[in-house]
């Protein structure tokens, strides 16, 4: 097994959502949407972001887009027009997301440059 | 009416404060016929409304009548429609202001429209009288506790009162909250003559308004692979080709910078998304599990497929109330051990302030060392020793003396805190009003729009 960033499989957007905000990851193929179907669980994106995602993690599917999103909830430190934090928006999120770590089969077909 | 083959949509404006050369450089630099303008967003109403409280011709968008001076005469010349949720809380102060700009163009035979029926500030104590809770969609609350601190409500309406106003020959059409999507479904369901009630095209006419409800941001803005977007300066906003099947093509006018791809649009159809496959809209439930992107040419996505479920029958009604008061300043501070000296100002502001009787809980205050992974904390890397960072302090109180109090505190680091203190710039940071969110849902039924079509004489 080799390890790779997320940012090699897929790319991704944020933006807010009520007090938490939405992180949309894409996969650049289908072999990499399949993978991270599997892999990248809303247990994974809430451990990755334990130390700004407070809530629960959410995560719908959309196959068609070879896209996950992932509801980050209570993670803006209290709502876009609320919260005092810098990122008020969750607008880094999805960047954020980018550099989680994954295992893939050595013989992966990578996409993306690291 | 002929029916056009194909209508050209834009969408000039992703928010109030983007660039004005959006709109300028569309009407400009290529084919159009439908020039949309997004100007709201949950704060925004409830800025209006203070503005409005203190000056009865306030409440609107001004940047829009300001932009509009400036494309006003070549969008008659080349019969380019404006549609713009700019009227804000006032539509009748915004009408006067758009008339203004018409006739010092020296324009004749403009229709302006104003559509109205999303503001429902006033008729909040009937409607909870009447027995709707207008519960927090988050929390389950009744809004009857918060009535008082109520700063506005505004209604989310949809397409149907925007067509109107284009059948009645609108030449430009502002509204107050009118859901951004809809802006763009107006006019192709006003153009190839759709019914309202056929919902997968009006599940494609919203998912186009979806991807270009945020301007630039489908053609190369805050997009990962940013080094792959040409000449971003000029940028170009997006351009939506709608046909009568409900398919249509997502581009940009011809030697623009940035970039239309599969990419570009797929990260903004997850934006801010929830469940896609229940988009919902005042006009419909878009399944965006039912999209399809094809690559149809350079800087062109072609998107069909869509699917669409009947819309419901409530509206969502954006709410806001005066939640007590913030306030956040900043200092740089220079290395060495710029990140340990911050830390020091950070423990002696809130120490001084207690020397005072001023005292705020951990959860009301933000101490931020910008520099060391503010935005990804516990995520990436940080940096050990940055050579220098800038130190972001806040408050949040229901007290509005306390919040001021705090403000004060600040400046006096550079003389008597740490060495290298600097950057102090902008005064005391004073307290401003935080603005509580409070989303709701009120039955269709109880809300009735209205059109208003004049020419400016």
């Amino acid at each position: 097994m080799a390890k790779v960033r997320l940012s090699q499989l897929a790319y991704s957007r944020s933006g807010d959502k009520g007090d938490g905000s939405n992180v949309g990851v894409v996969a650049y193929t289908r072999e990499a949407y399949e993978l991270l179907e599997k892999e990248l669980t809303s247990e994974r994106v809430k451990q990755h972001f334990r130390e700004i995602c407070h809530g629960k993690v959410e995560r719908f599917e959309a196959p068609n887009l070879m896209a996950l999103n992932f509801l980050l909830h209570d993670s803006l430190g209290g709502g876009g027009s609320e919260s005092l934090k810098t990122d008020a928006q969750g607008k880094t999120h999805g960047l954020g997301v980018l550099w989680l770590e994954l295992e893939v089969p050595d013989d992966f077909p990578v996409p993306h440059p690291a | 009416m002929t029916k056009k083959e194909s209508v050209l949509i834009a969408n000039g404006q992703g928010f109030w404060g983007d660039s004005i050369l959006g709109p300028i450089r569309l009407v400009n630099e290529g084919p159009l016929h439908y020039l949309t303008l997004d100007y709201l967003a949950e704060v925004t109403m409830s800025i209006m409304q203070k503005l409005k409280s203190r000056h009865p011709e306030a409440g609107y968008a001004t940047d829009f009548v300001q932009m509009l001076r400036r494309v006003l005469p070549v969008c008659r010349e080349k019969n380019i429609k404006v549609i713009a949720n700019a009227a804000g809380v006032n539509p009748q102060a915004c009408l006067k202001a758009v008339a203004q700009a018409v006739r010092d163009q020296g324009l004749k035979g403009v229709r302006v429209a104003v559509v109205e029926g999303d503001d429902i500030l006033s008729r909040l104590p009937d409607l909870l009288k009447e027995g709707e809770p207008l519960a927090n969609m988050d929390s389950g609350e009744g809004l009857a506790s918060k009535l008082d601190a109520v700063q506005s409500a505004n209604v989310y309406i949809g397409a149907e009162p925007v067509v109107e106003a284009l059948s009645q020959g609108a030449d430009i059409v502002i509204t107050g909250r009118v859901t951004d999507p809809s802006l763009v479904v107006a006019p192709m369901v006003h153009e190839f003559g759709w019914s309202l009630d056929d919902r997968d095209r009006i599940a494609a006419a919203t998912v186009a308004g979806h991807i270009v409800e945020c301007g630039a941001q489908c053609t190369g803005g805050n997009f990962v692979n940013w080094r792959d977007v040409p000449d971003m300066a000029r940028i170009g906003y997006p351009v939506i080709e709608a046909s009568p099947d409900g398919s249509f093509v997502v581009t940009k006018h011809e030697g623009t910078g940035g970039l239309v791809n599969i990419e570009t649009v797929t990260s903004q159809l997850v934006y801010e998304m929830g469940d896609p496959a229940h988009y919902i809209t005042p006009d419909v439930v878009a399944d965006f599990t039912s999209i399809q992107l094809e690559e149809v040419g350079k800087d062109r996505v072609r998107v069909s497929g869509i699917r669409g479920l009947p819309a419901t029958d409530t509206y969502k009604v954006s709410i806001s109330y005066q939640n007590g008061y913030k306030a956040s300043g900043q200092l740089t501070v220079a290395g060495p051990d710029a990140v340990e000296k911050a830390k020091l100002c950070a423990d002696v502001v809130f120490q001084r302030l207690a020397l005072d009787g001023v005292e705020f809980s951990e959860d009301q205050r933000l101490v931020e060392i910008v520099g060391t992974n503010v935005c990804h904390a516990g995520i990436a890397a940080s940096p050990r020793d940055p050579a220098e960072v800038v130190l972001r302090l806040g408050v949040r109180d229901p007290d509005r003396t306390k919040v001021n109090r705090f403000g004060m505190e600040i400046a006096p680091l550079v003389t008597s805190g740490p060495p290298g203190v600097t950057g102090f710039a902008g005064g005391r940071p004073k307290a401003t009003d935080v603005i509580g969110y409070w989303p709701a849902l009120l039955p269709k039924t109880k809300v009735s729009t209205s059109v208003h079509v004049e020419e400016v004489e």
